[in-house]
């Protein structure tokens, strides 16, 4: 099949390749050799700016410094609706890096022209378009909020707030932890390859300026899709957090 | 592959992404028009309403993404392709 749209896709301007890939063999491992040199620019990027950002700090920000904070700000302000005043603190690194990194990766993938570098085998793209780096973020956000619930409320402590509404949730509330890892990362790889579909599609039908809005729409998404992540690997944090005997007792109080 | 079940791929990708998109349309148009009568009668909160609204969008849009993803694995890594 994928030989037979290969064909069909052949054109001298656009073309799309879904399901291959640049086979890195690691022992007995195959691993997307594009995903790992396009999520290593994103980290380089990244850590650079930070490292501009940072080197010479000054009390009253300027230029890059300032632009950081502006970053940091909106991280902060995005953990802190979600986690509350108390929590927020401990979880901003990881939720702030799951949002940077995120969207680093879709707008790198729109921005910058990875499509002149030739590969022997798949194309260089956003390294988000690949089920196994959303997968990987996707159960490092359950890590954390597992991490999250028994750090806070005991192994036994936090499997009891499963019964916590009533115990007919119990079922719901198992089926839950399947899948939300399940919706974080379909959602953010389907989105992403999406984008990057419609664009192509539309290169192959008419090379010039229709795709242009296309990309610009692509950039909205795919900023909105980092934010939606990084939201909601918050709320599942809080979720898990969230102290529901302390809750009884003030509401009995109240 | 043979015919028939390359032919039945490509019709159910269609079916996938087609259908799968027609009950979050209902529910973004619903959600949206909601939004705005709210940003009408309250402009003051458009701000907030925005934000909410477009989370909310994001989750209806994972639905047909779902499709989309669905459609997706069966023309390029179709499990039935023997």
């Amino acid at each position: 099949m994928v030989t037979v749209l290969a064909g069909l896709w052949y054109a001298p301007l656009a073309s799309l390749e879904v399901g291959e890939h640049l086979y890195w063999h690691l022992g007995k491992l195959k691993i997307h050799g594009q995903v790992f040199i396009t999520s290593w620019v994103v980290m380089a990027l990244l850590i650079g700016a930070a490292w501009l950002g940072t080197r010479k700090a000054q009390r009253v920000p300027q230029g890059w410094q300032n632009f950081m904070e502006y970053v940091l700000d909106f991280v902060r302000t995005l953990t802190r609706d979600q986690l509350g005043e108390k929590e927020y603190r401990a979880w901003l690194p990881f939720v702030g890096t799951l949002f940077l990194f995120i969207l680093t990766c879709n707008w790198t993938g729109i921005l910058l022209p990875w499509k002149l570098i030739e590969l022997p085998a798949g194309e260089l793209a956003a390294s988000t378009n690949d089920i196994n780096t959303t997968a990987a973020l996707a159960l490092l956000t359950s890590l954390a909020y597992f991490y999250a619930g028994f750090s806070r409320k005991g192994l036994l402590g936090y499997f009891k707030g499963y019964l916590y509404p009533s115990p007919i949730m119990l079922p719901f509330k198992i089926i839950e932890d399947f899948t939300k890892p399940l919706s974080l990362s379909f959602r953010l790889f389907g989105n992403i390859l999406a984008d990057e579909l419609v664009v192509g599609v539309l290169t192959f039908l008419v090379p010039v300026l229709l795709p242009v809005p296309m990309m610009v729409l692509g950039l909205f998404l795919s900023g909105i899709q980092a934010l939606i992540f990084a939201t909601l690997a918050s709320t599942y944090i809080a979720e898990a957090l969230e102290d529901h005997e302390h809750g009884e007792q003030e509401a009995e109080m109240a | 592959m043979d015919g028939l079940t390359s032919a039945a791929s490509v019709l159910a990708a269609a079916l996938a992404v087609g259908l799968g998109s027609i009950g979050p349309g209902l529910g973004q148009g619903r959600a949206a028009g909601q939004a705005v009568e709210g940003i009408a009668r309250q402009p003051e909160a458009g701000e907030k309403i925005r934000g909410t609204l477009l989370l909310s969008l994001a989750f209806m849009e994972a639905l047909t993404i779902y499709g989309l993803v669905v459609a997706l694995v069966l023309l390029f890594a179709n499990p039935f392709a023997g």
